[in-house]
């Protein structure tokens, strides 16, 4: 995995102004950043998550989920569950929020070159995939089959529905969407995300999966994928910790012997798969 | 030029009957028929006598509940490869759900009086039937309590 271009402090935050602030769902949003100080280029990894500072209020970190490719515009989709999610989601365009990052490993997009990729994502879980889902697309001739295979809650719970729509509409991509809850106004799947791995048009012994969503999701997707034949050091997932410096000092995202913000939060599955079993539940 | 690949194939090359021998698929195939429903079309309905059970070719059926004054709920969609049905092994033995394509679907029956007849007659067979209905069931069941945790948590009222 490549070395990041962090900001020069990693402990202090660069000021960003907001340029754009648009509602997704009814409880996510996302935000378009730019540099305060001036528009300069801010690369990132797909995967990557910058710790974000609502001044007053307190810093959180979230995935980067714009274009690899834009380096101009540093792109944040988060979902408000809790006090400085919701604080964010009041400011608008010309605010100022801290940012600090990009911080931790990537997704596995260029050591999946010439292979099969499964996208196995649920809820807001799609946004830290978007940066990789963008950077296969853009070099799409070097990789075999490529699935996305989403779950939300409801119809009106499906993230990027628009770009889903349209990736759908591609003849190199095979999307499938399914919903745990709906009326009979909905056409399309109901049933849980991990059985549609089965049906998946992916070579297993061929393929890298990345796997993104609620930790419970990620267990069962991952058995999935290991019934179909993908071996664990093919899977990977991003995991969640409560987190404090971002960059392996405070301790406070500690799993086991490893650092979620350092050496996550993408993990190779076979790095993890001996704590994965008995974290959360 | 598109061949259809007839019924006894399918049978044959479906997971689902992987492991029965040429008599059994013989027979099997002997109470299977093609079935083609449209957009909107019912499968079957809550209540009715459950006298088949189906596989789905192509499309995608959704078993769902009716609820007066408001829009039916769909518990699940049955889609390619999926088989569909078991209330034909448990009486009284009638649709629990109505079945309702949601496009053009195609579907192998399988006329489960038929079938109940010669699995009440032949333990062997029996065995091996309900075998597999109980890996369908417990899928389902798995599924379904996936479905209750409520995964994605809940949007904002
Ligand atoms: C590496 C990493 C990347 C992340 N990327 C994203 C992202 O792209 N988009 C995004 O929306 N979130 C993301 N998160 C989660 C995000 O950091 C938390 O939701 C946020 O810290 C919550 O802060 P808060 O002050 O708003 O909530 P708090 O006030 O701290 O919590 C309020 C309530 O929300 C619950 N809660 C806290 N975190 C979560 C969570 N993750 N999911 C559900 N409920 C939660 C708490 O248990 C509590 O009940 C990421 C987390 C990590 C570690
Ligand atoms: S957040 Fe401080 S060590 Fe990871």
């Amino acid at each position: 995995m490549k070395e990041m271009t962090a900001l020069k402090d990693p402990m202090v935050p660069a000021p960003f102004r907001i340029e754009r602030v648009r509602k997704e769902l009814s409880d996510t949003f996302t935000i378009d950043l730019v540099s305060a100080e001036r528009r300069r280029a801010f690369s990132f990894l797909p995967g990557q998550f910058n710790m974000l500072y609502v001044f007053g209020v307190g810093e959180i970190p979230i995935s980067i989920s714009g274009d690899p490719a834009d380096p101009e515009t540093i792109v944040h989709t988060t979902r408000a569950v809790g006090s400085v999610t919701n604080a964010m989601w009041k400011l608008g365009a010309g605010q100022t929020i801290g940012v600090r990052g990009p911080f931790g490993t990537s997704w596995p997009v260029e050591k999946a070159e010439g292979l099969d990729v499964v996208i196995v994502t649920g809820g807001i879980g799609l946004a830290p995939l978007r940066p990789a889902i963008y950077q296969i697309m853009s070099n799409r001739a070097a990789y075999g089959n490529v699935c996305i295979l989403y779950g939300a809650r409801t119809p009106e719970d499906i993230l990027f529905r628009k770009e889903l729509e349209k990736w759908r509409g591609q003849f190199d991509l095979q999307v499938d969407v399914t919903v745990d809850y709906a009326t009979g106004r909905w056409a399309g799947r109901v049933g849980v995300v991990t059985k549609l791995i089965g049906r998946g048009g992916f070579d297993p012994h061929q393929t890298v999966a990345l796997v993104c969503g609620p930790e419970i999701m990620m267990r069962f997707a991952v058995e999935a994928l290991a019934e179909r034949g993908v071996p664990n050091e093919r899977i990977y997932v991003s995991l969640e910790r409560n987190m404090k410096c971002g960059i392996g000092f405070c301790g406070h995202c500690q799993l086991g012997g490893d650092f979620v913000c350092k050496d996550g939060p993408v993990f190779g599955f076979d790095k993890i798969a001996h704590k994965f079993a008995i974290q959360e539940l | 030029m598109v061949q259809e690949i007839g019924l006894d194939q399918l049978i044959r090359e479906h997971p689902f009957f992987e492991g029965l021998d040429d008599a059994t698929l013989e027979l099997i195939a002997g109470c299977a028929a093609n079935e083609r429903f449209d957009a909107g079309q019912y499968v079957f309905r809550e209540g009715q006598p459950a006298d088949k059970f189906y596989m789905v070719r192509h499309g995608s059926v959704a078993l769902e509940v009716r609820a007066p004054g408001r829009d039916s709920i769909v518990l699940q969609t049955c889609d390619d490869g999926d088989v569909m049905g078991w209330s034909w092994l448990v009486p009284p033995f009638r649709w629990k759900w109505d079945a309702r394509a949601t496009r053009l679907s195609r579907l192998v029956s399988f006329d489960a009086i038929c079938l109940r007849g010669k699995l009440d007659a032949d333990p062997a067979l029996g065995y091996a039937m309900y075998k597999r209905f109980v890996r369908v069931i417990a899928e389902r069941l798995a599924n379904a309590r996936l479905q209750m945790l409520d995964l994605y948590g809940a949007g904002k009222e």
